[in-house]
């Protein structure tokens, strides 16, 4: 019977998990495209279904049945692999990703919100979510165009760069809770969220997160007025697709590890008596996250790329060493 | 530094304050097949024969729109008005009067060039056909007088759009006076 809690209930949580972000990338191109319209002062999609609310469906089919074209200069394998290697490490992160404390039994197994809790959860999705930078990369180079591969070369450098400053706002969060799973750090939170006791690390984290999904301001790889599409010049159909399927669910991990880094997880008000709750409550402060996000795309320029450069090494990595050492000192001196 | 971080701030909130007050507007767009589009009384749009009060057409089939016409795109054989066929009070009429819309730039030279102002440049822009011979209209097409339901005037003077001759519905909903793009 072993196997049903080892390997039957992960997988199934797992499936689920996956047509929910599926789901949720869908929804979430449909959201950010009425957003930015709504802030154009347009109404954005609206033709398919009401609402629109079918134009996900609409353009996925679309995409579907788009012609396969392979230039005939690529590097076949890496150029059909990079897609999916984008996609994978977004989708893996949200292994460790605890939604709620919440949980309920079915014949005696007991089922989580959360795929698992590692101890190196943290650690865990960091790594992961670099790894995303390969298919990037892997993408640009063997598309063979020079516009493909300098946008993958501005991704590499952009997505390493800001890596060091986001490691430092959360080591100041490890530094305070002083365990590296994701569920230990969230529980930390219930009396205070950690926005309040490190606003400067969760806007550092803010800002980073938009560099490392490659959202605006920070969207240099794609720079359309220098790049033609950056790496994704040379992909069609689903293929391309996929790209933006991984850059909106990373957008959606960024959303999430922030919620549950900074803003307490599943707290809120009456989740004590009502666990369930939880969901909710993660649910909308993702949201309200992602929000965020679209805002700033919609009212910012895109910078230049010695000024992404120049934020990233001359004032957000000290503004983050800055922030741990304070920190540190705290947690030493009163911890 | 510190300056220049807390201006960038500044301008930072100011920019995604402006973009909040946009989000909660009411959407500027003309929603066309829709809603109708308000056209300005000097639009130039496809031409219209105009007729006398009596019914007789204006047009006598001088030709004079085809001479004045850049890219030679209109076509006109004059006939003999007769007492039994009499079409116009001249002497002539146009019998054959053929207008290439895809050659046609609506300069307007034609209206400008008619003595009698019989050719119009009227206010119909969705001129798509399937075929390209259907692209050129005759002088059947150009004489009936051709209100597309897609389409309102504006007002002479006050350049509002006149939302009741729509088929006498009312103006689309939320489109404030004079809001809607023409």
């Amino acid at each position: 019977m072993d196997w049903i809690a080892g390997l039957l209930i992960p997988f199934v949580k797992a499936l689920v998990l996956v047509v929910l972000l599926l789901t949720g990338f869908a929804y979430l191109s449909y959201v950010e495209r009425k957003l930015v319209a709504r802030f154009h002062v347009r109404y954005g999609p609206n033709r398919a279904g009401p609402f629109g609310l079918l134009q996900p469906i609409a353009d996925g089919l679309k995409m579907l049945f788009k012609e396969e074209i392979i230039p005939r200069h690529a590097d076949k394998l890496f150029y059909l692999m990079a897609p999916a290697i984008v996609v994978v490490p977004a989708l893996l992160v949200w292994a460790v990703i605890p939604i709620s404390n919440f949980s309920f039994r079915i014949f005696g197994y007991e089922i989580t919100f959360y795929l698992t809790d590692l101890n190196i959860g943290l650690l865990y999705a960091l790594a992961v979510a670099e790894l995303g930078t390969y298919g990037i990369i892997l993408g640009g180079w063997s598309s063979n165009n020079k516009y493909a591969l300098l946008g993958a070369l501005r991704t590499s450098s952009q997505m390493l760069s800001y890596s060091l400053p986001m490691g430092t706002a959360l080591l100041s969060i490890l530094a305070v809770v002083g365990s590296l799973s994701l569920v230990d750090i969230v529980n930390a939170q219930r009396g205070l969220w950690f926005i309040f006791l490190q606003p400067l690390g969760f806007l550092i984290y803010f800002i980073t997160g938009l560099a490392e999904t490659n959202r605006s301001p920070f969207d240099l790889p794609e720079t359309e007025n220098e790049l033609v599409a950056g790496f994704v010049t040379e992909y069609g159909g689903i293929k391309f697709a996929l790209f933006y399927m991984g850059e909106y669910i990373s957008m959606m991990t960024t959303s999430a590890l922030a919620t549950t880094l900074f803003l307490g997880g599943w707290w809120g008000p009456f989740v004590d008596e009502l666990p369930i709750l939880g969901i909710f409550y993660f649910v909308l402060k993702m949201s309200a996250v992602v929000f965020l996000i679209i805002w700033v795309r919609a009212s910012l320029p895109r910078v230049r790329f010695d000024q992404l450069m120049g934020f990233c090494w001359k004032f957000l990595l000290p503004l983050g060493l800055f922030n741990v050492m304070v920190t540190a000192t705290v947690v030493a001196l009163w911890g | 530094m510190i300056r220049t971080i807390g201006l960038g701030a500044v301008e930072i909130a100011r920019a995604m304050w402006i973009t909040l007050i946009h989000l909660l507007r009411r959407p500027v767009t003309n929603q066309y097949p829709n809603e109708p589009v308000a056209v300005y009384p000097r639009f130039r749009g496809r031409h219209v024969l105009k007729r006398y009060d009596n019914g007789l057409e204006r047009c006598i089939g001088c030709a004079l729109c085809a001479a004045a016409c850049p890219t030679d795109c209109i076509l006109v054989i004059a006939g003999e008005n007769t007492p039994e066929a009499r079409y116009s009070p001249g002497e002539r009429y146009g019998e054959v009067y053929e207008i290439n819309l895809l050659r046609c730039i609506f300069c307007g030279y034609c209206a400008e060039a008619c003595p009698t102002e019989a050719i119009v440049l009227e206010y119909d822009f969705a001129l798509s056909v399937y075929d390209r011979w259907d692209a050129i209209i005759t002088r059947e097409q150009l004489l009936q007088p051709h209100t597309p339901p897609h389409i309102v005037l504006r007002d002479d003077t006050t350049l509002e759009p006149n939302w009741g001759q729509w088929g006498g519905v009312a103006r689309p909903a939320g489109k404030a006076e004079g809001q809607a793009s023409g």
